[in-house]
């Protein structure tokens, strides 16, 4: 990217490329954190300060304005208070116990981890059935993009609510909404690679006579497989997001989204910023998975770096 | 060995409905069909199109064959309506609506493999196939629901939300206002306004758009609905939150595509803009947001589904006594599930409609861009 609207401009200096990489990024974040540290004063300013008057002790500015960034239950609390309260949560208590962060974490990862699978796998099938039938290109395939038009997550209550009714509780229907959320983006991904290869390979493999059983395994599923890696690195993370929000209707004891409703029924804002650290750390990693996969399924095919 | 797939299926469907007028249609004893003489007939004339469907070709084996599905569709849908057989169905009932199923398979497939002159005919085949698709999955759960007779506290035909969805209009178009027009809207036009503005800047100051990039990226790929709480803290529960949570999930996407688009002008485009001598603004006006418009309508599509989503979540963490998530919530705590369907159904309606909508701007705003070339 050159400045776009410069004429000429004299030679500058040459910096490393890792810090022209990284200083646009390093400064935005820096400006960030300085703004929220100054948000964090101003929206606790008024908490503060009516505690300090109900105490009816003096107070100084800088009392107060230590007291806006380690208020206990802050409007917004300062990122340090954010990054205490996570590393407490997650190394001061054993990961079995239902106040680790961890344990919650894992909760929901592992219906983020059967639904992405679900999900994918219904979504790889779809696609398969898809390419193979024009009938239902035409007819199924309209639907399905219809159905991400429509908020699925409202269905996910009623997901719950019913599948509750006839005795699947804890970690399934969380999974299937999951599931249902996720099979999208592999469903359109993979019927786009599997439609990927040129009209000329097709035939190419036409001439050599081979089975329509061949054709896919030889020329089409080989070339979908980096449509397939981008799609289920979409789709995991909105399996993530998908997990989270069905522990909300339900009132779910455990999980992220559990931390989430708790802390917003009981005003403790910092348990929600620690809540929303893990999601992120959470769907990080995940992507960095599929990503290793991706990786390491590309050496396997013999694929150039 | 050469079969003729077309007319086999016909064979087969046909066998299904003879069939039914001898298996038995209820587990509780009932009166055949044979014993119902406007049923009878309507069985026989179904067989009968179907035969003809069998025989002709083209349009006039399409047209049978779904006036046969009608007429298939009205019989088993009139044999629920007998207590007798509602929730007891048996083999015979099931016969029909498979033989329904094969007929109106062989329907579509028939319709998806014309290929008309007319370029109006064309479009009008090419909607109606998913249409009728869809319609026929609607037959498919209304029958299969009633047939088994699954509870409707479960699982309610889709005739039942109907009714129950005209029979509450008032209190739909309240929701939809609440949650739609103040929550959505508002949200959407301020969090996409942002995020367009700040993307210009950032393509103004390329400084701050390389460290703005990666940090959009970075974060349109974490679970920002978990913010919904926090901005019900913040608002209080009635609309101002939600249109805040709709915020915070459309700026991202928006200067992502954004900045990727006012990035797609090329070299010899932005030569030419200098070498006529064009000041900033014009540029950005003739050359950098017209090249930038698809990413543009991409965001505005992604964050139309985006923003109904987040204004739905948001309701789940507090609300007036009105919108989409709150209703859904409260009535499927009371088990009120046709309600809730309903509901679904209004938030599908109005997904559907909004993503036309920016789908149609876009095609009235880009219809130079290649992939619009027919």
């Amino acid at each position: 990217m050159s400045d776009i609207y410069a004429v000429a401009r004299p030679a500058a200096i040459r910096w490393h490329p890792a810090v022209v990489r990284a200083a646009p990024v390093t400064a935005v974040v820096t400006a960030l954190m300085v703004i929220w540290y100054v948000a964090a004063v101003l929206m606790n300013w008024n908490i503060v300060r009516s505690q300090f008057e109900r105490d009816d002790a003096p107070y100084t500015t800088g009392q107060l304005i230590a007291g806006t960034l380690d208020a206990e239950r802050p409007l917004l609390p300062a990122p340090h208070q954010i990054v205490a309260t996570f590393a407490e949560d997650v190394f001061g208590w054993p990961v079995t116990s239902p106040r680790s962060l961890v344990y919650h974490s894992w909760v929901t990862l592992s219906a983020t981890f059967v639904g992405f699978l679900l999900g994918a796998s219904f979504g790889i099938f779809l696609a398969v059935l898809i390419v193979h039938a024009r009938t239902l290109q035409k007819s199924l395939l309209p639907w399905i993009i219809c159905s991400q038009m429509v908020p699925i997550l409202a269905v996910a209550p009623i997901v719950i609510v019913v599948l509750g009714s006839i005795g699947l509780r804890g970690l399934l229907p969380k999974a299937i909404i999951s599931a249902y959320l996720c099979f999208f983006p592999v469903t359109i991904g993979v019927v786009k690679g599997l439609n990927s290869p040129d009209p000329i390979q097709l035939d190419l493999m036409r001439t050599w006579s081979a089975t329509p059983a061949q054709i896919f395994w030889k020329l089409r599923w080989p070339s979908a497989v980096p449509f397939l890696f981008t799609s289920l690195k979409v789709s995991i993370t909105i399996s993530l997001i998908g997990a989270i929000v069905a522990e909300l209707p339900t009132g779910a004891q455990a999980g992220i989204g559990a931390r989430l409703l708790a802390g917003s029924y009981y005003g403790q804002t910092v348990q929600i910023w620690a809540a929303l650290v893990a999601a992120s750390i959470v769907a990080v990693g995940l992507i960095g998975v599929v990503d290793l996969i991706q990786r390491w399924v590309g050496q396997m095919m013999g694929a150039r770096a | 060995m050469n079969v003729n797939w077309h007319r086999a299926v016909y064979v087969i469907a046909v066998i299904g409905l003879l069939a039914a007028l001898i298996a038995p249609l209820s587990s509780e004893p009932t009166v055949a069909i044979p014993g119902r003489p406007a049923l009878l007939s309507a069985t026989l004339l179904t067989a009968l199109l179907y035969t003809a469907a069998a025989f002709a070709t083209g349009w006039w084996s399409i047209g049978l064959t779904f006036i046969g599905v009608v007429r298939g569709c009205w019989l088993t849908l009139a044999l629920l309506h007998d207590p007798t057989i509602a929730g007891h169905a048996a083999l015979g009932l099931w016969l029909v609506v498979m033989a329904n199923w094969i007929a109106a398979w062989r329907g579509v497939a028939g319709l998806a493999g014309v290929r008309p002159h007319d370029k109006r005919v064309a479009r009008a085949v090419e909607l109606a196939i998913p249409l009728l698709f869809g319609a026929f999955l609607f037959y498919l759960w209304e029958v299969a629901v009633r047939g088994f007779g699954v509870p409707t506290v479960l699982f309610p035909p889709p005739s039942m939300i109907a009714v129950r969805f005209f029979g509450s209009l008032w209190t739909l178009w309240q929701d939809f206002f609440q949650t739609f027009i103040l929550g959505v809207l508002t949200g959407y036009v301020i969090g996409c306004g942002a995020g367009f503005l700040v993307a210009i800047v950032a393509h103004r100051y390329t400084f701050l758009g390389r460290g703005l990039l990666p940090l959009g990226n970075f974060v349109s790929a974490l679970p920002i609905v978990g913010v919904a709480p926090i901005m019900v803290m913040w608002f209080g529960f009635d609309w101002p939150s939600k249109a805040a949570v709709v915020v915070v999930i459309t700026f991202f996407p928006m200067l992502v595509n954004t900045l990727a688009g006012l990035d797609a002008a090329g070299h010899i485009e932005r030569d030419l803009m200098r070498s006529y001598g064009a000041g900033q603004g014009q540029t950005l006006q003739k050359l950098y947001l017209p090249a930038a418009m698809p990413f543009i309508f991409n965001a505005l599509k992604i964050n139309s589904t985006l923003a109904f989503i987040g204004a739905i979540v948001a309701e789940f963490f507090g609300t007036p006594t009105q919108g989409i998530g709150f209703r859904i919530s409260i009535e499927a705590g009371r088990m009120a599930l046709d309600m809730v369907w309903a509901e679904i159904a209004l938030a599908a309606l109005a997904g559907m409609a909004f993503y036309g909508i920016v789908a149609l701007a876009e095609r009235a705003t880009t219809f130079w861009h290649p992939s619009y070339r027919t």
